[in-house]
């Protein structure tokens, strides 16, 4: 492919000439390749037809249930001893339905759905193989287990920040939101009687270390404000804010607040709210106010700190097991946010959830249900074809001397004896196309052209380096 | 006329090239005097494509990944 326009039009936009020049040199330099190609066989292989599901969330039970009731076997490993995940700490959807029975009732069907298998307290320790054909290492307490899979789906999940700021730890009646809703769920008191509340937004988002925004946050704050007018019409509440993103239909719940006279209050980075304890029943809230442009002083009964999401500790470990890439925050990444947003670079290996990015938990098992059709175009066929661009061996210049085995990173090249027909014994190297990905370490070590990878040999690069530089 | 380089860059499939492309989503801009040259792995470049890129006129090479 001629890349004239990510690499060149769209990077060279103030100087059209040279992009043009470019442009061209990019279409001789593609067409040089192409005159040296050759036709690829198609390398296909078995699909173990059964899928591994990582994390016990309201996605990873969505993902596992999907599968499982599509009539694939589903290995479902969770961390800890129950399943529902951060889930299990929230109260409502934004469309304010109840969490708890719909969690229960998911993980009713995931113990006795007949395909899926639950290891608890358990973790992936280790895997190999490629799309189709997984094995992995599930440690339980009661030891190492090895499960062969044909796709792997990652729902490892997020969990809110514990914050340090705004007397959060040492001042009383200062709350996180999942507190906050923890508390009003049980009806407590220092909820049910307060009178003044304070939200202060962006706490832990949006700044120096976790530049994103955490999504749901401001949805829960206005939501829990609407619930709180909504009981007692007299109560104040405020919502400390630097951007309100009640995004799509959620503007209503917005609406909603301003009609009931919650009152909005902007402040940027640079002017934080202040909170101090005032006795152990109420605090101060100091806010720079940027209408009347003077700082504003509430005496609130409780002040609500919407945390960020930050990803799982299990993510690292995982994207060095299955070779996935994360962002710079920690969250997986995917292949491509438009076409294929459920999807990791690698074949085969799916995700879901707030391992992801921070999102609601309908948007979670939206997409949840969407990895789970993703991993059925892989598990509905018993055979799948792969990638061409393999390691190729040149039986002619392969002398068997075996410097590639050692650089290989898939472990795919090995080494063979044949007989010759003088009666003495020659060797030379062979791949395995299946666990090949076409790197070419093994054709950068090799002294004598004994090995090429189909669509990048020597010859073809160098054709480019020529056109490259023919004018 | 000024002296431009020809430079030659040998991109990563899975790494570099895509970060070129991310470049080009992003609008940012850089000298227009690089060829990319798109690769499997930074690892497949053999040495003696540097230098057969140096003897055909390259002014600099790249192996990025």
């Amino acid at each position: 492919m001629a890349n004239i326009r990510n690499q060149d039009s769209w990077v060279h936009s103030g100087e059209p000439e040279q992009a043009t020049r470019k442009a061209m040199d990019l279409v001789r330099m593609a067409v040089s390749k192409v005159g040296l190609l050759n036709p690829l066989p198609e390398i296909v292989v078995g699909v173990q037809q059964s899928a591994l599901v990582i994390g016990g969330g309201p996605s990873g039970m969505t993902t596992a249930l999907e599968l499982a009731d599509h009539g694939f076997p589903v290995h479902l490993v969770e961390r800890s001893n129950l399943l529902g995940g951060q889930a299990r700490f929230l109260y409502n959807t934004w469309k304010g339905e109840p969490i708890g029975p719909a969690l229960q009732e998911m993980d009713a069907r995931v113990r006795s759905h007949p395909l899926i298998t639950l290891h608890m307290e358990s973790t992936v320790t280790d895997a190999e193989g490629f799309v189709g054909n997984f094995k992995s290492t599930i440690q339980s307490p009661r030891g190492p287990q090895a499960v062969d899979h044909g796709v792997t789906v990652i729902a490892t999940g997020g969990k809110g920040y514990t914050p340090t700021e705004y007397g959060y730890g040492t001042a009383d009646r200062v709350y996180t939101s999942i507190e906050f809703d923890k508390l009003t769920m049980m009806g407590d008191r220092r909820i049910n009687d307060a009178k003044t509340f304070v939200f202060i937004q962006c706490v832990g988002s949006r700044e120096l270390g976790r530049m994103y925004c955490s999504r749901v946050c401001c949805t829960h704050s206005v939501q829990a404000a609407v619930q709180l007018k909504e009981q007692d019409p007299t109560r104040e509440i405020f919502i400390l804010y630097r951007d309100l993103r009640t995004y799509g239909e959620r503007e209503e719940l917005f609406k909603k607040a301003r009609e009931k006279g919650v009152v909005f209050i902007n402040y940027e980075l640079h002017g934080k709210p202040r909170v101090t304890q005032l006795d152990p029943r109420q605090l101060e809230v100091v806010v720079w106010d940027h209408i009347l442009h003077e700082p504003l002083r509430i005496v609130a009964d409780a002040v609500v700190l919407a945390t960020a999401i930050v990803p799982s500790s299990a993510n690292a470990d995982l994207a060095r097991i299955y070779k996935l890439s994360t962002d710079a925050d920690g969250f997986l990444l995917e292949a491509h946010a438009k076409l294929r947003p459920v999807d990791f670079a690698g074949d085969g290996l799916f995700m879901a959830g707030l391992a992801h990015y921070p999102k609601s938990v309908d948007e979670a098992v939206a997409q949840a249900k969407a990895a789970a059709g993703r991993a059925i175009t892989v598990l509905s066929s018993d055979r799948i074809g792969l990638e061409s661009t393999k390691a190729t061996p040149v039986l002619a210049n392969c002398d068997g001397c075996a410097l590639c085995l050692d650089v290989c990173p898939y472990h795919a090249i090995s080494l063979v004896e044949e007989a010759t027909a003088e009666g003495s014994r020659s060797s030379h190297i062979q791949v395995n196309v299946a666990q090949c990905k076409g790197c070419g370490m093994c054709q950068a070590t090799c002294p004598k052209d004994g090995v090429y990878v189909a669509g990048f040999s020597m010859e073809q690069i160098t054709a480019q380096v020529k056109a490259a530089l023919a004018l | 006329m000024s002296y431009e380089p020809k430079i030659i860059g040998f991109t990563c499939n899975w790494c570099t090239y895509a970060a070129a492309d991310l470049a080009g989503i992003w609008r940012m801009q850089y000298p227009s005097n690089i060829r990319l040259i798109r690769v499997m792995c930074s690892g497949m470049v053999h040495p003696r494509m540097v230098t057969e890129a140096f003897s055909l006129g390259a002014d600099g090479v790249m192996v990025m990944g």
